[in-house]
């Protein structure tokens, strides 16, 4: 009697662990993610040309420096600060970001044509980035707990074994109704994302196009992003960058967004 | 300007700039009113217009240079204008800056209290891009950056006016219209009297707070009549003026919130009753501005200025001047939509006094066609209140504007 209840518990438990790990992984894999993807290094300095495509094919450019530093455990604070070269109208201006976990960022912009620095609402990390189809959550991540995560297969993107994971907002403010991510196995980084919009649909597909190992770090050097339903897309590519650069914290200031120094914005 | 120059001289001959940057636009800006200018005039500007920029960086120093030459219809003129030329120093813990530049510090959207330098509202009012608001200051900047706060200070060995408009081109109040022998009183003349400016500022809690210190004039002329009962003669003069403030802003109520207060001592009239000297005043703001939704900002301001010694004011005010109250209130609200990639902004801006009744109303759609060109529609609409209030005055000064630009 004793025996056969005890391998009734081991048959359960056999059940019970595996499905629960399994759930915890989905979570885990995204985790890991998100930490290759946006957080590698204790900072980051890249310099970014964007373009934003519209369904005719006329294309608009933005060219940026991009300065990221970690505060604390991945997943955690992270500042931005961000230099805008091109196009013409808006070289000069600056843009800090504080990032943090389940609370909205902190945001300064500065404009240069009134010497200005203003402080900016910023309650939604949906919106888009300078007007492309990037928005503040894809390039400062999204936090893990705000989706229920699961991993629905894997599958293979050229030569990379990936884990598929489904992630399914908590909430009903995205503007989407659940993403698919290509996590793969051995960098962590996500290669590919569907995004499909409330009834179903796939709307948005946002694609690793480029990835190369820098000091270490395996980094998506080129990404593209496109709408289905507009036909709008934008691509983003790093023309230079770089990691442990020694970013001091007071470089996220707003002496810097007035008078940004060369050595991070060249 | 003078001490400028010598500056780019010696950095020009001694340092080889690592980068140089070179841009600029060309623009067309044309503002038609609503009914005739005072002078018979329709349009309140109307000027094409080129920008060179040039931006240069050695090591520690920088030089840049923003100039424009324009070409006014209204007035038939030519015009070359230094909007900006200084030399840049910039070490780890402190900056230096000297020569002409533009300082814009304080919370306020179009509302100042402690941003006290020069503003052009001509340029405002007649539909001209929001940067002709600020003027430079011919100056020197000196930033220290200790680890406890940080500090502004500027120092600005002449004073400057503000731009108002043309009695030409806009229907201006005046309290003394018979009185033509008008003569203008620089306080920088004679004995040079400089100004004095200081910001200390850090981030108190995660809000941005700001403490405010200037010392020098009012920038719009007082009038001074030789004879108040019948005067015959008037002085237009600066008077002194001291500011002392502080803002706060941050994150809160799911929004942006700022407070900003400052008391401007005006030293001439320290009792208050001279009531051609402008009184004494306690001047407050509070604001707020929100992301309803994707691309979509609305802001709201409430401003406030109490006059300080209003029954001296008053007291001594000559009979038929208009009076002005003790309590001036204002309120703002704008609201911001970008469209299509954020290539077109559709905004509203709005002023209303009140106290007053007098109001400022200020639409505007602006639209990038390509990264280099843009265009920009918009009006300006006064009215309500009196003759004398600061918008009712202009009542019949509502203008379109239309403004379009190449940058390189």
């Amino acid at each position: 009697m004793k025996q056969s209840a005890m391998f009734l518990l081991a048959a359960l438990l056999s059940i019970v662990i595996p499905a629960r790990a399994f759930a915890a992984s989905a979570d885990e894999i995204m985790k890991q993610s998100q930490a290759a993807f946006l957080y590698g290094g204790a900072d980051f300095k890249a310099r970014v040309m964007m373009k934003l495509i519209d369904k005719g094919g006329r294309e608009r450019v933005r060219e940026l420096s991009m300065i990221r530093k970690n505060f604390g455990e991945p997943g955690v604070n992270q500042k931005y600060f961000i230099y805008f070269h091109q196009p013409a109208d808006v070289k000069g201006m600056a843009f800090l970001v504080n990032k943090y976990p389940r609370k909205d960022d902190d945001r300064w912009l500065f404009i240069p044509a009134l010497n200005m620095v203003r402080r900016i609402a910023a309650q939604d990390r949906r919106s888009s980035f300078v007007g492309s189809d990037f928005t503040y959550e894809d390039i400062s991540g999204r936090d893990i707990e705000d989706d229920n995560h699961s991993i629905v297969k894997d599958e293979r993107i050229g030569a990379a074994d990936c884990h598929v994971i489904k992630s399914a907002p908590k909430g009903t403010d995205t503007d989407y109704g659940h993403k698919l991510s290509w996590i793969d196995k051995s960098t962590k980084l996500p290669l590919k994302e569907e995004y499909y919009d409330k009834r179903g649909e796939l709307f948005k597909v946002f694609s690793a196009d480029e990835v190369k190992n820098i000091k270490g770090f395996p980094t998506v050097t080129k990404r593209s992003i496109k709408n289905l339903q507009s036909g709008h897309s934008s691509e983003a590519a790093y023309i230079k960058a770089d990691y442990g650069i020694g970013v001091e914290d007071g470089l996220f200031a707003e002496r810097y967004l007035r008078q940004p120094p060369a050595k991070w914005v060249e | 300007m003078a001490h400028v120059i010598p500056l780019l001289f010696l950095l020009s001959s001694s340092a080889a700039w690592a980068d140089v940057s070179i841009g600029g636009f060309a623009q067309g800006g044309y503002a038609l009113g609503t009914s005739s200018n005072p002078d018979g005039g329709d349009f309140k500007s109307a000027e094409e217009r080129f920008q060179l920029r040039i931006d240069a960086a050695s090591g520690p120093f920088g030089l840049f240079l923003k100039t424009d030459a324009a070409w006014e219809h209204a007035g038939e003129n030519a015009d070359i204008e230094l909007r900006e030329a200084y030399a840049n120093y910039s070490a780890d813990m402190w900056d230096l800056r000297v020569g002409r530049q533009v300082i814009t510090w304080g919370t306020g959207d179009l509302v100042f209290i402690n941003d006290v330098f020069p503003k052009d509202y001509a340029a405002f009012f007649s539909g001209r891009p929001m940067e002709y608001f600020k003027a430079g200051i011919d100056g020197v900047k000196i930033g220290l950056y200790p680890s406890f706060a940080s500090f502004d200070l500027v120092l600005v060995p002449e004073f400057e006016q503000d731009n108002y408009p043309d009695g030409a081109r806009f229907h201006l109040y005046d309290p003394m219209p018979g009185v033509t022998d008008r003569s203008r009183e620089n306080p920088a003349s004679g004995t040079k009297k400089p100004e004095i400016a200081l910001r200390i500022y850090r981030n108190i809690g995660g809000f941005d707070a700001s403490a405010y210190f200037y010392r020098g004039f009012w920038r719009q002329p007082a009038m001074i009549p030789d004879n108040p009962a019948a005067p015959s003669r008037i002085t237009l003069t600066y008077p002194a003026l001291s500011v002392y403030g502080a803002s706060i802003q941050g994150s809160a109520l799911d929004g942006v919130v700022n407070l900003e207060a400052g008391y401007y001592n005006s030293c001439d009239d320290s009792d208050g009753s001279d009531p051609m000297i402008p009184n004494s005043q306690a001047r407050f703001l509070v604001g707020y501005q929100r992301q309803f939704w994707e691309d979509f900002t609305l802001g709201a301001q409430y401003y406030t200025e109490y006059m300080i010694d209003h029954a001296e004011y008053d007291k001594n005010l000559p009979s038929g001047f208009p009076a002005e109250k003790k309590l001036n209130q204002l309120a703002s609200a704008r609201a911001t939509q970008f469209l299509m990639h954020q290539t077109l902004r559709l905004s509203f801006f709005a002023f209303y006094s009140l106290s007053g009744g007098d109001y400022l109303l200020n639409p505007e759609a602006k639209y990038n066609f390509t990264d280099h060109v843009w265009g920009a529609l918009g009006g300006n609409i006064f009215g309500g209140g009196h003759e004398w209030s600061r918008f009712g005055q202009m009542d019949k000064d509502d203008n379109i504007y239309i403004q379009a630009r190449y940058e390189f």
